[in-house]
């Protein structure tokens, strides 16, 4: 069996504060393979954005392994990260195809390239003709997108994506879900996407990493056997049903 | 430019000229006397006169607030940079300027004359220090205003702390530091001015005591506009920087 790209063991995170201590996530082991689209699901205080901050090496975790890339896929965490957030939070005083391209500046990429690349995923993300507007100029779902544009341009092997459409309304939110499955399965990187929407995991996940609260821990992960490329009418699928209706039992939800 | 702005534009011109008018009328219709209100035009008048010195004052004038106006920018700007860089100073050093922000600034000048020479670089001393601390608390308020998760993918790859000021702090607090800036203008000129007030021997303010004493109302009136005219156009120059270097949703209105 090959190695995976992700091997999380045992891994627990505490919070300290001087008075107290918070278990953010008391126990989590997962393996993730190259290429897959892990959705973590949850409600707020599961740990599942902690988990995330702990994959990005923002924060330290306090027991357990985390080990990321394999000799295929070889990992380097100082360029191999993209980041989307819930707010698009692009610099306000850049125009799209410089904010596109802050990545690269920061790791001090070739900016040719770059400013090339970054324009070939404008296309991709459909902001072709956006390259010199401000962010202002733009909706909230084109400016996401340029956020994913961002996080894609430093050609990075793992992109975490936390909520990443959460702000958005319902109907943009949907648009936005099947552009994701398409950029994608265009990219070929492996995405780990947390969210609160259960549909949403399961509609985009080839996997679903159900998380519950008190304590934080891994409550079931899954593999999604829905067809890809996915359209909105999988939602019909009698296996979606199931999926959803699994993780709404887990979580107490029926 | 766009029709919205020709319109802004012809409104601002309407309401200055509708002012001067109305100053204008009120003098002829209610007989003012020349030595409590002169006309408009009896004050433009005095600028023929030429023991008046008017580019003397003008220019000194001039020199404090700009003088004072740019230190402070300067060293505003410095300083909330060093205080963003170093938490340890930031917090040793911030409650005591807000203390000696307390000082009635104006109350300083007569110790700064003691300390100082009489002068023209005594009031771009007192100028300064009005000026200062707007400067100081808005640019080191922008500098505290950034995303953490902006930060947290900047961290994501490694960034240096000199990139993250570079790239994301120091243009992000641009627009608090340009409304500090603006808030400082009216201050900068007021400073120059009490500073003529209190000591000097030449400016549009020290000219102003000197011509009141003949009670010269035309002239002093003429000072006032003059004094005036330095302040806007200084205040013009910030806007134009501001347009210049901040995005228009940027800005801090």
């Amino acid at each position: 069996m090959e190695t995976p790209f992700i091997s999380l063991k045992n891994v627990r995170k505490v919070y300290r504060t001087r008075d107290i201590e918070f278990e953010a996530i008391s126990s989590v082991s997962l393996d993730i393979s190259n290429g897959e689209l892990v959705c973590l699901v949850g409600p707020s205080g599961c740990g599942k954005s902690t988990l995330l901050r702990i994959l990005a090496g923002l924060h330290p975790h306090d027991d357990g392994d985390v080990l990321i890339g394999n000799s295929e896929f070889p990992f380097d965490p100082t360029k191999d990260i993209g980041m989307v957030f819930q707010q698009p939070l692009l610099l306000k005083w850049r125009r799209i195809l410089e904010n596109v391209q802050l990545p690269a500046e920061i790791l001090g990429l070739p900016m040719k390239a770059a400013r090339e690349r970054a324009k070939d995923l404008l296309n991709m993300v459909g902001l072709d003709g956006f390259e010199d507007k401000y962010p202002y100029e733009l909706s909230g779902g084109m400016q996401q997108r340029a956020a994913i544009a961002r996080a894609l341009v430093h050609d990075p092997k793992l992109i975490l994506m936390d909520e990443p459409f959460g702000a958005l309304d319902a109907m943009t939110r949907e648009k936005m879900n099947l552009e994701l499955l398409d950029i994608w399965q265009k990219s070929q990187k492996t995405i780990i996407f947390v969210t609160h929407g259960i549909q949403e995991a399961v509609f985009l996940g080839t996997h679903v990493a159900v998380m519950s609260p008190s304590p934080a821990r891994l409550a079931d992960y899954f593999e999604v056997d829905l067809p890809h490329p996915r359209k909105l009418d999988i939602k019909t699928h009698e296996n979606f049903g199931v999926y959803t209706r699994r993780i709404y039992d887990l979580l107490g939800m029926d | 430019m766009s029709a919205a702005n020709w319109r802004k534009i012809t409104i601002i011109t309407l309401v200055h000229i509708g002012f001067v008018a109305v100053w204008w009328g009120s003098v002829i219709l209610m007989e003012v006397p020349e030595y409590i209100l002169p006309t408009p035009w009896q004050a433009l008048k005095t600028l023929e006169e030429e023991n008046y010195n008017w580019l003397t004052h003008f220019i000194a004038t001039s020199q404090e607030i700009f003088g004072g106006y740019i230190m402070a920018v300067v060293v505003g700007v410095g300083f909330a940079v060093m205080f963003s860089w170093s938490k340890v100073t930031d917090e040793a050093f911030m409650p005591l300027l807000v203390t000696l922000n307390m000082i009635p600034k104006v109350a300083m000048a007569p110790l700064f004359i003691v300390w100082l020479r009489f002068g023209v670089d005594t009031n771009i001393v007192i100028t300064f220090t009005i000026c200062f601390f707007p400067i100081l608390l808005n640019t080191a308020r922008g500098m505290r205003e950034v995303e953490p998760d902006l930060l947290d993918l900047v961290k994501s790859l490694h960034g240096s702390q000199w990139q993250i000021f570079t790239k994301i702090q120091l243009p992000g607090a641009l627009p608090f530091i340009f409304s500090g800036m603006k808030v400082a203008t009216v201050l900068a000129v007021a400073g120059a001015i009490v500073g003529e007030f209190i000591q000097s021997d030449r400016g549009l303010g020290w000219f102003m005591l000197v011509t009141q004493e003949a009670l010269n109302t035309d002239a002093m009136v003429m000072a006032l506009l003059l004094v005036t005219l330095i302040g806007v156009i200084l205040y013009g120059l910030v806007i134009l920087l501001e347009r210049i270097f901040v995005v228009q949703d940027a800005r801090v209105e």
